[in-house]
């Protein structure tokens, strides 16, 4: 733990030179190597101090995302389940029904795979697998593997005799193309597309896109509460900011008791709010604005993930917003408006310009944070009020299609970072700070 | 007589070896439910009888099954089993059986014949077994309505009457996905019960389920929780909200919302055990799975929650509710006044097209 | 600010509007939060104010939601689990957060921007993908439902906040202090205790702080990578909202008002002594 500074103790400066006229110690090494040995160890001692953390967080953080993004192209199953298949597929040319040697071949990789251990059976996993290309290509698999012990020569009637998929080239055409170790498929599937019968990709029927819809609406509801945020934020920052720090102290605990109050007990506190039977819509049923039978629909839907995401982030964008502001000197002002110009022109040409930094700095952040937001969308967006985050977690946990989901989730990081990139270009990490 | 009394003998030999495997070695099994009031029937009508008999087991209740199916995988795969047995849909066990991290029972040899001697695989109800799942119960998704939201001499009666809101107009709450719904509006739109499936196969009649759940859209409010359809109705938010029987029973009977259910059209769907590939207390839970899937257990959760047996020699054993002390025999969905045009879920059909129409009632959920 | 007197009508119309905003804008932001304290304390199961509420009847007032929450079982388990992993995740990432932070503010630390760019990644990540990486790692070796796997990720989630908090504080450390510490004979262990923490106190602790706060208030990692047995305080009120709202919900919220309001307290008096030390604040 050397705090002091090193070159105190390492290299001793003497008025020495050696024979070439070159500075050395007073032990005799050259000055110029001392010194480079030196910012050598003072450059390990400083990694030394980093890499308990940065060991921690690539190995229970890196490494697990990276691990998770590589689900996105992962395609085991195939290639697993029918080698045979696959050597024998390599000549078909994708028009027509394959041969017979095929279904042979076929017939063999099912049998082999019924001599392993249940657990590592893959004909199960590669049904799975290819129902996602296919609808009904699982069941065409899970119902033939248990009859092929009773299969018998010419084998290309007997599959198509146990399911129609397999006398079928649509099926074929799927295994053949997915028989590779690496797929796109995921991310094809999220961006709404899928392969036509020549094997090009093209957009999926209408009805059936959702990805690309997805990813717009939670981009559209970013903006929205991004900007909801901006609105209510840079007043009230800007009347922190020109009151006596005494005032403005005791006012920022209404910006910093939600920062620091539970996210499920302000979402609770909006549902408490919000709901048919809830404060509010009592309130107005009592004063008469609404009637009984004719409640307003103020949550479950996108109004109410964007008034209780909106309370729940702008105490980022005031923050940042507000140190801006006080670095402001209101003598800028004062100058403005002496030399003629209006208040709302002063204002306009003279402050707001000043206030960019921090507008970006609290825009990119809340953009950033309600751009992956899951729990609030989840407990009260209703359906229209999904966000994408809602979608990985269903891929995960219940439709159990992990590459899907990890193709979504790499997107989304994927922007996300991007985002961060030009924060940090824009105002840099050292701005943020809390409380 | 003398064969039940064999029965009776060989049973409890049976369970006495399944014993003295591990008479003393403290044993905790963990085991995956839906929680709520179904984990609660069951643990009054499985866990604790079970328990008394058994001293040295403690059972260890988590309400993971909705999203068993993902944490069963990563379990597997990490080679790490901490579920010893699971509750869940058919399909969902088809899926995990598939993938081979459930183990496949053959259950004329694990679990107990029915009082007259009956083998399990004649003693449950017809369709509800599978590879590796050993059902416990019958349900159903049925239509519930509020009364006082219809003149008293127009009530709905069918699911027709969902999809008419001419006559009957007021908000539906329907479930979030497409099972069921799908159903409905072709059933709705006059295919018969049993040709439901064929029509929902080709393209056209999905097509034409869509095209009839569009005539209703502008009036739905989606829920996802098993919990929020009887609350929607309880609220007064809908007139009409579909849902799980034993839900809405719980809803009407004890907890007195006015509502009735339309038996119409119910659409029946059992639950039940899998057990996870490679656990550490196979002989415990396979003693457990023994105990509590016979016929008498079966029957004796009904008293607690209105879901059917799945054996049918649990149906005539089927008593009183234990707190409100009415019969509960004419709330079971397989009741026959009940049963009398009922849509059987066809596990198969939503294995094979589950993927792509789910996709597309995302998709029209969102236009 | 007083209105300066050259004001007209307009200004002062305006002047007066303006505060109506901001105070209306402040409203906004506290009310929703306290409006769940009196609400806690209703008799009824409903989330409005009754009539007895109102006229501030006793009796439409009672503590029996507080006692719902006291009195079950799971509700006092997701208390202690909620201390007891945030507890432990605080440790970590304040311990190896700190340590990183003073190689950090070193000049000479190598790939400096690339290294903090990764140890502030975790805030930056959006949670549902940090939680499903973890839940797939941490399935992978045996950790997943576990206390360990629990801290270790919320350990990870602390540390952005330790690393910029520290950091922060260095910015204003003088680092003639520690040489005038080696030259006078310290050991670079002693200068540590003796010069160097004492004058960061009070920014490791408001980073420890924001460390705890993070693990407690963390729910989406804690759906993934938790087990029954370590649902947190957040978790339980998850189930309760999506399965059925009670006052209980609101009860539980009104505590943890209380513990934000007593951290808030704790963190600003911290800042302001840390401002008082380093000479940098000008009050």
């Amino acid at each position: 733990m050397a705090m002091a500074d090193a070159t105190q103790d390492d290299v001793q400066v003497g008025n020495t030179t050696d024979k070439r006229g070159r500075l050395v110690t007073s032990d005799g090494t050259p000055l110029r190597r001392a010194l480079e040995r030196s910012m050598r160890r003072r450059k390990l001692t400083a990694f030394m101090l980093v890499a308990p953390l940065l060991a921690f967080i690539l190995i229970f953080f890196a490494f697990p995302i990276a691990q998770m993004m590589w689900r996105s192209v992962d395609n085991p199953q195939v290639v697993d389940a029918l080698p045979r298949t696959l050597d024998a597929l390599e000549d078909w040319d994708g028009t027509g029904m394959p041969g017979e040697p095929v279904f042979a071949a076929l017939h063999a990789d099912m049998m082999d795979d019924l001599d392993r251990p249940r657990r590592e059976q893959k004909i199960g996993p590669l049904g799975i697998r290819l129902n996602y290309e296919l609808s009904a290509a699982r069941g065409a698999i899970s119902r033939t593997a248990r009859q092929v012990p009773n299969f018998e020569a010419p084998f290309a009637d007997a599959f198509a005799d146990a399911h129609r998929l397999w006398g079928q080239p649509e099926l074929w055409r799927v295994i053949k193309r997915e028989g590779r170790p690496l797929t796109p498929a995921y991310y094809i599937a999220a961006l709404d597309r899928e392969y036509d019968e020549a094997g090009s990709i093209v957009k999926r029927p209408e009805n059936r896109q959702i990805y690309v819809n997805l990813f717009g609406r939670t981009l559209a509801l970013s903006v929205a509460i991004t900007f909801m945020t901006f609105l209510l934020g840079f007043p009230i920052a800007y009347y922190l900011s020109i009151l006596p720090m005494r005032y403005a102290n005791l006012l920022m605990i209404a910006v910093l008791l939600p920062f620091w109050t539970s996210l499920l007990v302000r979402t609770s506190a909006w549902i408490v709010l919000l709901q048919q039977q809830g404060v509010l819509n009592t309130l107005f049923v009592n004063i008469g604005l609404v009637s009984d039978d004719n409640r307003l629909d103020l949550i479950y839907n996108q109004t109410g993930t964007i008034i209780a995401m909106t309370h729940i982030l702008l105490p980022f964008m005031v923050l940042p917003l507000y140190s801006v502001m006080r670095t402001i000197p209101p003598s800028y002002m004062r100058a403005a408006k002496s030399l003629g110009a209006t208040p709302s022109t002063a204002f306009r040409r003279v402050y707001f310009p000043q206030t960019l930094p921090g507008i970006g700095a609290g825009g990119v952040l809340v953009f950033i944070i309600s751009i992956g937001y899951y729990i609030t969308p989840a407990l009260v967006g209703g359906q229209s009020g999904r966000m994408i985050s809602n979608e990985i977690a269903r891929h995960i946990q219940q439709s159990l299609n992990w590459g899907l989901a990890a193709a979504l989730g790499s997107m989304l990081l994927v922007g996300v970072l991007l985002l961060y990139w030009l924060f940090n270009r824009l105002v840099g990490t050292d701005s943020l700070k809390f409380g | 007589m003398s064969s039940k009394l064999k029965m009776v003998a060989l049973s409890s030999v049976v369970s006495a070896m399944a014993l003295g495997a591990a008479a003393d070695d403290p044993v905790s099994l963990t085991i995956v439910s839906w929680g709520g009031a179904y984990t609660a029937s069951q643990v009054r009508a499985y866990h604790e009888p079970w328990m008394e008999q058994n001293p040295h087991v403690t059972i260890v209740n988590d309400d993971g099954s909705a999203n068993a199916l993902a944490s069963l995988r990563a379990q597997a795969q990490a080679g790490n089993v901490t579920w010893d047995l699971v509750d869940m849909l058919p399909s969902d066990a088809q899926l995990a059986c598939d993938e081979g991290i459930i183990m496949p029972i053959d259950h004329d040899e694990v679990l107990a014949a029915a009082p007259d001697g009956t083998p399990p695989t004649e003693d449950f109800l017809p369709g509800s077994l599978g590879e590796c799942f050993i059902p416990q119960i019958l349900y159903s998704t049925v239509l519930t309505y509020r009364p006082d939201a219809f003149p008293e001499d127009a009530q709905p009666t069918s699911i027709a009457d969902l999809f008419d809101t001419e006559n009957f107009p007021g908000r539906r709450a329907l479930q979030d996905r497409p099972g069921t719904n799908l159903e409905w509006a072709l059933y709705a739109d006059g295919v018969d019960p049993e040709e439901i499936y064929d029509v929902l196969s080709t393209p056209e009649g999905v097509d034409r389920a869509f095209a009839k759940l569009d005539t209703i859209k502008d009036d739905i409010i989606f829920w996802t929780e098993g919990a929020q359809a009887p609350q929607l109705l309880a609220d007064g938010e809908v007139a009409f909200a579909t849902g799980y029987n034993g839900r809405m029973f719980d809803a009407i009977e004890v907890e007195g919302m006015e509502a009735d259910i339309i038996w119409d059209g119910q659409v029946v769907e059992w639950d039940g055990w899998v057990v996870p590939a490679d656990g550490d207390n196979i002989d415990a839970v396979m003693d457990y799975l023994y105990f509590a899937t016979d016929t008498q257990r079966l029957a004796d959760q009904a008293q607690f929650i209105s879901y059917g047996p799945a054996r049918a020699s649990s149906s005539e054993l089927v008593g009183q509710h234990a707190d409100l002390g009415i019969d509960m025999a004419p709330h079971m969905p397989s009741a026959p006044e009940n049963y009398f045009a009922p849509i059987v879920l066809d596990n198969d059909f939503w294995v094979d097209y589950g993927d792509e129409l789910r996709e597309r009632f995302a998709n029209w959920m969102l236009q | 600010m007083s209105m300066p007197a050259y004001y007209t009508t307009k200004d002062k119309i305006w002047h007066y509007a303006f505060r109506v905003i901001c105070y209306s804008i402040f409203f906004f932001l506290l009310a929703p939060i306290l409006i769940m304290i009196p609400l806690s304390f209703n008799a009824q199961p409903f989330f409005t104010f009754t009539r007895e509420m109102l006229t501030l009847n006793p009796e439409g007032f009672s503590l029996r939601w507080y006692e719902d929450f006291l009195s079950s079982a799971s509700w006092r388990r997701s208390i202690q689990n909620s201390f007891i992993i945030g507890a432990a995740a605080t440790v970590i990432s304040t311990s190896l957060g700190t340590l990183a932070a003073l190689g950090l503010s070193r000049s000479e630390m190598p790939y400096k921007g690339l290294i903090m760019g990764l140890l502030i990644s975790p805030m930056i990540v959006p949670l549902i993908i940090s939680a499903a990486g973890m839940f797939f790692f941490f399935s992978s070796i045996n950790i997943a439902g576990t206390y360990l796997g629990v801290i270790l990720a919320h350990a990870a989630l602390g540390v952005p906040f330790v690393v910029i908090t520290v950091t922060a504080t260095l910015v204003g450390f003088d680092h003639s202090l520690t040489r005038a510490a080696a030259n006078l004979g310290a050991s670079p262990t002693r200068t540590f205790f003796k010069i160097t923490m004492p004058l960061i106190l009070p920014g490791v602790i408001s980073g420890a702080l924001f460390a705890f706060i993070t693990s407690f208030d963390e729910i989406v990692v804690v759906l993934f990578v938790a087990g029954v047995e370590q649902r947190t305080i957040p978790r339980e009120m998850w189930s309760g909202i999506r399965e059925d709202i009670s006052p209980t919900i609101l009860a539980v919220a009104t505590i943890l008002v209380l513990i934000s309001i007593a951290l808030l307290t704790v963190v600003e008096l911290l800042r302001r002594r840390g401002e008082r030390l380093r000479g940098l604040s000008p009050q």
